[in-house]
């Protein structure tokens, strides 16, 4: 494919891909996600390939391996298009009578679809499933109709035409108002504004500027963004290429890790393509914008996910934290400008330039503008991948979404943000997902892992597997993080044993207030979080386990 | 270099543009205590023992002295209860580790922390860095270094390069606040430099043991 030199070449290009597909064609979409993949569906693509390939059939039906469906819970999943139909635990072998049944004989499998545990109502077509009907999927819903080696499938659905519309209809000021008009805000935890971020990096002096997409995503219990990025990374690239643009920057970053090879794999072959067509490198579009990306792993610890650890990181130093008392987006990597912000935010961008601001703050809450993605696990009936309008209420993501509680146990918590998050009552539940709203309870929403918690959890428990993970998982430079969080543990430890003493919540209390206060970045001033929260809403489990169960 | 005015415990002072608070504190005669400090050394910000109350714009926050930059205008408080609490606090966790640090102690007595507050784990360092920053910075030798991270950080002297370098240097043994820089020391050199006469015994001692 030669390169694209101009929005109009685009334009042609899209419509000779779709002028060459048949939008009735039969496919099957077999998730490849990490959760499907570990529960074996590897075999069960081989399984599709083998079948339709014994059977001829290569060129009627179509086979493609995605990224994460979301419906983790009942995978291996696979989709069947047109008709969207979805078939749940599916083994290698059920292939041959997927192919034969409902593929040529066009009949649903009974006992493949979704079967309400209530009700027992059957639901065949993905958009009938609860799990799915009742989420937003505006950025993850792509993952299932896109190959994500293919940038032909993500050019077909849209693809890079705002990055077009950026470059040639808009240019970089008015994207930054549109980005601050649409009150995007960061999905990695803080929810700062990314439009007042782009214009602080942007009006930066220094000719030599740096974008980073932060697709660490360290903590225990979030999966969202890994999944986007892996079953969709052309979009995540599109918002980037469009933030370099509006901002002034030649030079990204993409900051992932090690442990993950298939998202490295679909990004390398996502950064081939988009250089082969021109969306990456010198004169994009025959625009005479410059840019193009490199790919940075981890060194393996949690901490390297901070901000300015990860820009050491990548300056290949020790990924230790430095006091953001200048604001990296003004002196970052190098000292240079550097705009970072997370997977999810990138991927918001271009829907945002296509669709303008007004379509955008039209969804979520008066200061919460859009969908969140959330990583719903714990004791619930649906563990996967969500995604909700912000002003969604927890109950209704628990429920209406989750399924519930399994086993007839009752709700007892929420928590949100992992090691450095909160926890809300269920007397809370019927609190909307709102960055504000959520950190006034003490549970920010952090970057989006839901931890549902039953009537059988020790919070104590919880908050002590919490600081155990930050104990290893800090850089151990400053003192209050690192010796606040081994002695916080080890009075935990003691109360979990059933050896907790009198003054312990008070030192406790004590020591949460200093590392919260004095600590270098905000992996300390954050690790008592889970404390604070639990503390305030069940403090009565910490007494219990002083005065002896 | 422009002249900077700002005011510390109600003292106007003036600065430098480039100074940090703890350098315009000191310059004015206010004492703040450091532990990780070194005039010699680029600013660390690790034993946060000189964190100050900062007042910009009618914002009051903590920041460390040695890193924050002098700005116009601006209010310190060098101590204040919070303050005071926090270096204790500090001074009560270090104190689990060097009970018998001289350096310590005398803080400890200043802001009335309890040598005893906290179990003791006896590692004497305090994971402050000065040895390893000035043999990195100043020397240029890079003969001690951290491992690990989190509460599992310790420091070690990499052998290959002691050998040939801290014979005849030593230039950190007296920055250490603790004693433990001289006992970690003679322990590698212990297992890393032994005589002549027991060099096989030793070898397999080097290759099965860190510190």
């Amino acid at each position: 494919m030669p390169r694209i030199n101009s929005a109009a070449e685009l334009e042609t290009l899209r419509k000779d891909i779709l002028s060459r597909r048949d939008p009735g064609k039969p496919a099957i979409a077999i998730c490849a996600g990490t959760g499907c993949l570990g529960l074996g569906n590897d075999k069960v693509i081989s399984a599709f390939q083998e079948e339709i390939k014994k059977r001829s059939l290569e060129a009627q039906i179509e086979i493609r391996a995605t990224g994460c469906h979301g419906f983790c819970e009942k995978g291996p999943n696979v989709i069947l298009y047109p008709e969207e139909i979805c078939y749940l635990q599916v083994t290698p072998e059920d292939v041959p009578e997927i192919v034969s049944e409902t593929l040529l004989g066009k009949k649903v499998i009974d006992r493949l679809i979704y079967t309400d545990p209530m009700t027992g109502e059957k639901a065949a077509h993905q958009s009938e499933i609860p799990f799915y009907r009742n989420q937003m999927r505006n950025l993850i819903s792509n993952n299932t109709r896109i190959d994500p080696s293919s940038i032909e499938d993500y050019l077909a659905g849209g693809g890079y035409s705002a990055l077009s519309k950026a470059l040639f209809e808009m240019g970089p000021k008015q994207v930054l108002e549109e980005i601050k008009k649409a009150n995007l805000r960061g999905r990695g935890g803080g929810g700062f504004p990314a439009g007042l971020k782009w214009e602080t990096a942007r009006n930066a002096p220094g000719e030599e500027k740096y974008v980073i997409v932060n697709a660490h995503e360290g903590e225990p219990g979030a999966f969202m963004d890994r999944a986007l990025f892996t079953g969709n990374p052309h979009c995540v690239l599109e918002g980037l290429i469009i933030g370099a643009h509006a901002i002034g920057s030649h030079q990204g970053f993409i900051y992932t890790r090690h442990d993950t090879p298939q998202l490295k794999a679909n990004i390398d072959t996502a950064l081939a393509k988009t250089r082969e067509y021109g969306f990456l490198g010198k004169n994009i579009l025959g625009s005479g914008f410059d840019f193009d990306v490199e790919v940075h792993f981890d060194v393996g610890i949690f901490v390297s996910g901070e901000s300015s650890a990860l820009m050491r990181s990548i300056e290949g130093k020790n990924p230790e934290p430095r006091p953001k008392y200048i604001r990296t987006s003004v002196s970052g990597i190098w000292d240079k400008p550097s705009n970072l912000n997370n997977v999810e935010t990138w991927a918001n961008v271009p829907q945002i330039i296509s669709k303008g601001a007004a379509w955008y703050t039209g969804i979520g809450t008066e200061r919460s503008k859009g969908t969140k993605l959330l990583s719903l696990s714990g004791n619930i009936c649906h563990t996967g991948v969500v995604e909700v309008p912000f002003g969604t209420t927890l109950r209704e993501i628990v429920y209406g979404i989750g399924g519930g509680i399994p086993n007839g146990k009752k709700l007892k918590a929420v928590h949100f943000g992992g090691p450095m998050g909160g926890s809300v009552p269920e007397s809370l539940l019927d609190t909307p997902l709102d960055f504000d709203a959520m950190s006034k309870l003490g549970a920010p929403i952090g970057a989006g892992g839901m931890l549902v918690l039953d009537e059988d959890t020790n919070m104590v428990e919880l908050t002590r597997f919490y600081l155990d993970f930050l104990t290893n998982e800090s850089c151990g430079k400053c003192v209050p993080c690192r010796e606040g969080i081994r002695q916080m543990l080890k009075i935990l430890t003691k109360m979990c044993e059933g050896k907790g003493k009198e003054g312990d919540i008070e030192l406790l209390e004590e020591i949460a207030e200093v590392a919260g206060a004095a600590s270098l970045c905000s992996l300390g001033k954050t690790a008592s979080d889970p404390l604070k929260g639990t503390l305030r809403y069940f403090r009565e489990e910490y007494e219990a386990s002083i005065k002896g169960k | 270099m422009s002249e900077i005015l700002l005011q510390i415990d109600g003292k106007a002072v003036k600065a430098k543009q480039g100074m940090t608070v703890l350098d315009a504190a000191r310059s004015a005669d206010i004492a703040i205590p450091t532990l990780c400090h070194h005039e010699q050394l680029e600013p660390y910000g690790g034993c946060r023992l000189c964190t100050v109350e900062i007042e910009t714009r009618g914002r009051k926050r903590l920041v460390a002295g040695c890193l924050y930059p002098v700005e116009p205008d601006l209010i310190v408080r060098t101590r204040t209860e919070k303050i005071d609490s926090i270096r204790k606090m500090i001074l009560e966790l270090l104190l689990a580790h060097a009970p018998d640090s001289p350096q310590l102690q005398d803080l400890a007595r200043e802001y009335r922390a309890d040598r005893d507050r906290f179990e003791k784990e006896a590692s004497f360092c305090v994971l402050c860095g000065l040895c390893i920053r000035y043999c990195a910075e100043i020397k240029k030798k890079y003969a001690v270094g951290f491992i690990n991270n989190g509460a599992r950080r310790e420091i070690n002297f990499i052998p290959e390069i002691a050998a040939g370098e801290c014979w005849n240097c030593k230039e950190c043994f007296p920055l250490c606040p603790t004693s433990y820089l001289q006992a970690a020391y003679h322990l590698t050199e212990a297992l890393a430099f032994p005589s002549l006469s027991s060099r096989s015994a030793s070898k397999r001692l080097v290759t099965t043991t860190t510190l």
